[in-house]
């Protein structure tokens, strides 16, 4: 019990005294997931609003696939992604083993298949008879599509912040193509395994208290945005 | 309502905007619904009365361009370009389909797709959305409105493009009966004003008598019949559409003579005169007589105190309330349903396995084929 008092004090104070070791992890958690769930929006959400309103054939095929993912186990991302940027893989030019780079990519591929899944069901709990209204008003496909996808923003922000949360919490695959180096591609769940590895528990307390924060931080946003009286 | 109907101007000889010919809209693979002809006049309101499930909606959205279709659809003497021509029509769903945002941005939704300057937008939001009574909601929320309301701003929505043809598909079904009334009346107007020409659907009868100064009646997928109002409640096509548009005596009658003034039949053992000339080479012609046309009397009429020429005493089977009438079940040999008044019902004491006698002119029923001409 002391062990944890004694760890509690510690984390306020190393986060009030902004310690090296907690911000630089903080903000490399920051960029790498936001930067790899921005990515997975840009391309996710348009991809998911075509998958969930055009009409083809293999279109459960493909949603199946996304959904799929949403499950992906993150060492197994971080396999592939590891063995594709390793010196002598496919993309072994690039020099991203243990870079921030080969972190997004790993996180990209966790995030983006939330994304696309739940943007589709997002796009598809708009009644299916505004898309006949909207082609009735002149609307081309794309106009549409746009549409759609305004009509269901706030589903669509849960699906970005799930995308979002996926990834800031995962440790697998940005231990394995990150390499957990300190002051770069140190993030915070990797540091508190490190850290606890230690037995400084100090500093473990203080990374989780940020994790916590961002990821309690992130939640309210959504639930703020969702639940805001629009204005009149 | 009657003063709507009058106030329109009969749109005959006007250019046709739109015509159809042969037109067979589809819901995946399947035919809906068929129609052989049906040109649509510039400036006339015509309803596609049928009821529930008869494919109205269908041909009206394969008309609108929306739904697949085989056949030959021409907008203003050319074959219809979809996507042009659907930037010259407007419709209006049951539902108000409005989107999660401003009345106003609602109204201009069209504007915006066709890509009208902000400022023009929202003036002409404004100026329709006035138009239907709800300017003064125009900053509000569409999710707050209620369902009349909704529905106006879906109107003021599809009004704003100042489409050539608007298509309303069962716009006030889904409203109670004071608020579709006064919707009603407001969008009567409001197509007066603009003559804007307008394809109503509707399962309702009083709507299309309301709105319609042609009317056309779908059954079982099928463009059955298109005419004028009085024609269509008057002489009926066929015995469906005679059933739907209220015509409850459709009975099965054989030729007995035919003059110049008189065609006489027998109906089971009593004899019928009529005027109208029975369909070309039919001997068994089915005979329909509205229930207001038949007139009901308490005691014998002497032959020469009437013009009515079919006179049968009968015996009163059943009274039911409809609405604000009464319908008489009647056995004059043969079934036959008369309506009248809640008063006349009272002062006549029409009461069950009470003796009356029921007359029509000769002049009031009409012969229908028995069997439907392809």
């Amino acid at each position: 019990m002391e062990l944890i008092w004694a760890g509690l004090v510690d984390a306020l104070r190393r986060i009030i005294t902004l310690d090296p070791v907690v911000t630089e992890a903080a903000g490399a958690s920051l960029a790498v997931s936001g930067i790899a769930t921005a990515l997975s929006i840009v391309t996710g959400v348009p991809l998911g609003a075509l998958l969930g309103l055009a009409a083809f054939r293999g279109r459960s095929l493909v949603l199946s696939l996304f959904n799929t993912g949403m499950g992906l186990p993150p060492v197994v991302v971080g396999l592939f992604v590891a063995v594709f940027v390793w010196r002598s893989g496919p993309a072994g030019d690039l020099n991203w083993y243990c870079t921030r780079q080969a972190m997004v990519v790993a996180q990209f591929l966790l995030a983006a298949p939330t994304v696309v899944g739940l943007t589709a069901v997002a796009v598809q709990s708009v009644d299916p008879m505004l898309r006949t209204q909207l082609q009735a008003l002149g609307a081309t496909r794309w106009q549409a599509t746009w549409i759609f996808v305004r009509e269901s923003r706030l589903l669509i922000l849960s699906a970005a912040i799930a995308g979002f949360g996926a990834v800031i919490s995962e440790i697998g695959a940005s231990l394995m193509v990150g390499c957990n180096i300190r002051g770069d591609t140190r993030i915070l769940t990797t540091a508190i395994t490190l850290e606890t590895s230690k037995g400084e528990f100090g500093n473990a307390f203080a990374l989780a208290f940020i994790l916590l924060a961002i990821i309690f931080a992130i939640t309210a946003l959504t639930t703020w945005a969702q639940q805001r009286k629009r204005p009149a | 309502m009657s003063a709507v109907l009058d106030a329109r101007t009969p749109a005959t000889g006007a250019a046709t905007v739109l015509d159809a010919r042969d037109l067979t809209a589809y819901r995946g693979a399947r035919a809906v619904a068929h129609a052989g002809t049906l040109p649509l006049r510039e400036g006339e309101t015509l309803a596609i009365l049928g009821p529930n499930g008869a494919g109205k909606s269908s041909l009206v959205l394969a008309l609108a361009s929306l739904l697949p279709a085989t056949g030959d659809l021409s907008y203003r003497g050319a074959p219809i370009d979809p996507p042009r021509y659907r930037r010259h029509i407007s419709v209006v769903f049951q539902k108000p389909l409005l989107l999660d945002r401003s009345v106003r941005d609602n109204a201009a939704l069209g504007l915006a797709i066709r890509g009208v300057g902000r400022d023009e937008r929202r003036h002409r939001a404004d100026q329709e959305l006035s138009r239907l009574g709800v300017g003064h909601l125009a900053a509000r929320p569409a999710i707050a409105l209620s369902g009349g309301e909704a529905q106006r701003v879906s109107i003021a929505r599809a009004l704003a493009v100042d489409p050539d043809i608007v298509f309303l598909d069962e716009p006030f079904s889904a409203l109670d009966a004071p608020t579709r009334e006064t919707l009603i009346a407001d969008l009567a107007r409001v197509l007066r004003g603009r003559g804007v020409t307008t394809v109503l659907v509707t399962h309702d009868r009083d709507e299309a008598l309301s709105l319609a100064d042609r009317i056309g009646v779908v059954i079982g997928g099928e463009l059955r019949q298109l005419d004028d109002a009085e024609t269509v409640f008057g002489m009926p096509n066929d015995p469906e559409v005679a059933a739907f548009v209220g015509v409850e005596n459709v009975l099965p009658a054989r030729v007995v003579s035919v003059t110049d003034e008189i065609t006489t039949l027998r109906i089971a053992e009593l004899v019928v005169s009529v005027t109208e000339t029975p369909p070309s080479g039919d001997d068994f012609p089915l005979l329909c007589v509205r229930p207001d046309d038949i007139v009901i009397s308490v005691g014998p009429i002497p032959a020469e105190q009437t013009s009515a020429r079919n006179v049968f005493p009968a015996r009163i089977v059943k009274v039911e309330p409809i609405g604000r009438r009464m319908r008489l079940v009647l056995d004059a040999g043969f079934p036959l349903i008369a309506h009248v008044t809640r008063q006349s019902a009272r002062e006549l004491d029409l009461t069950a396995d009470r003796q009356i006698v029921a007359s029509f002119k000769a002049t009031v029923p009409h012969l229908l084929p028995r069997h439907r001409r392809a």
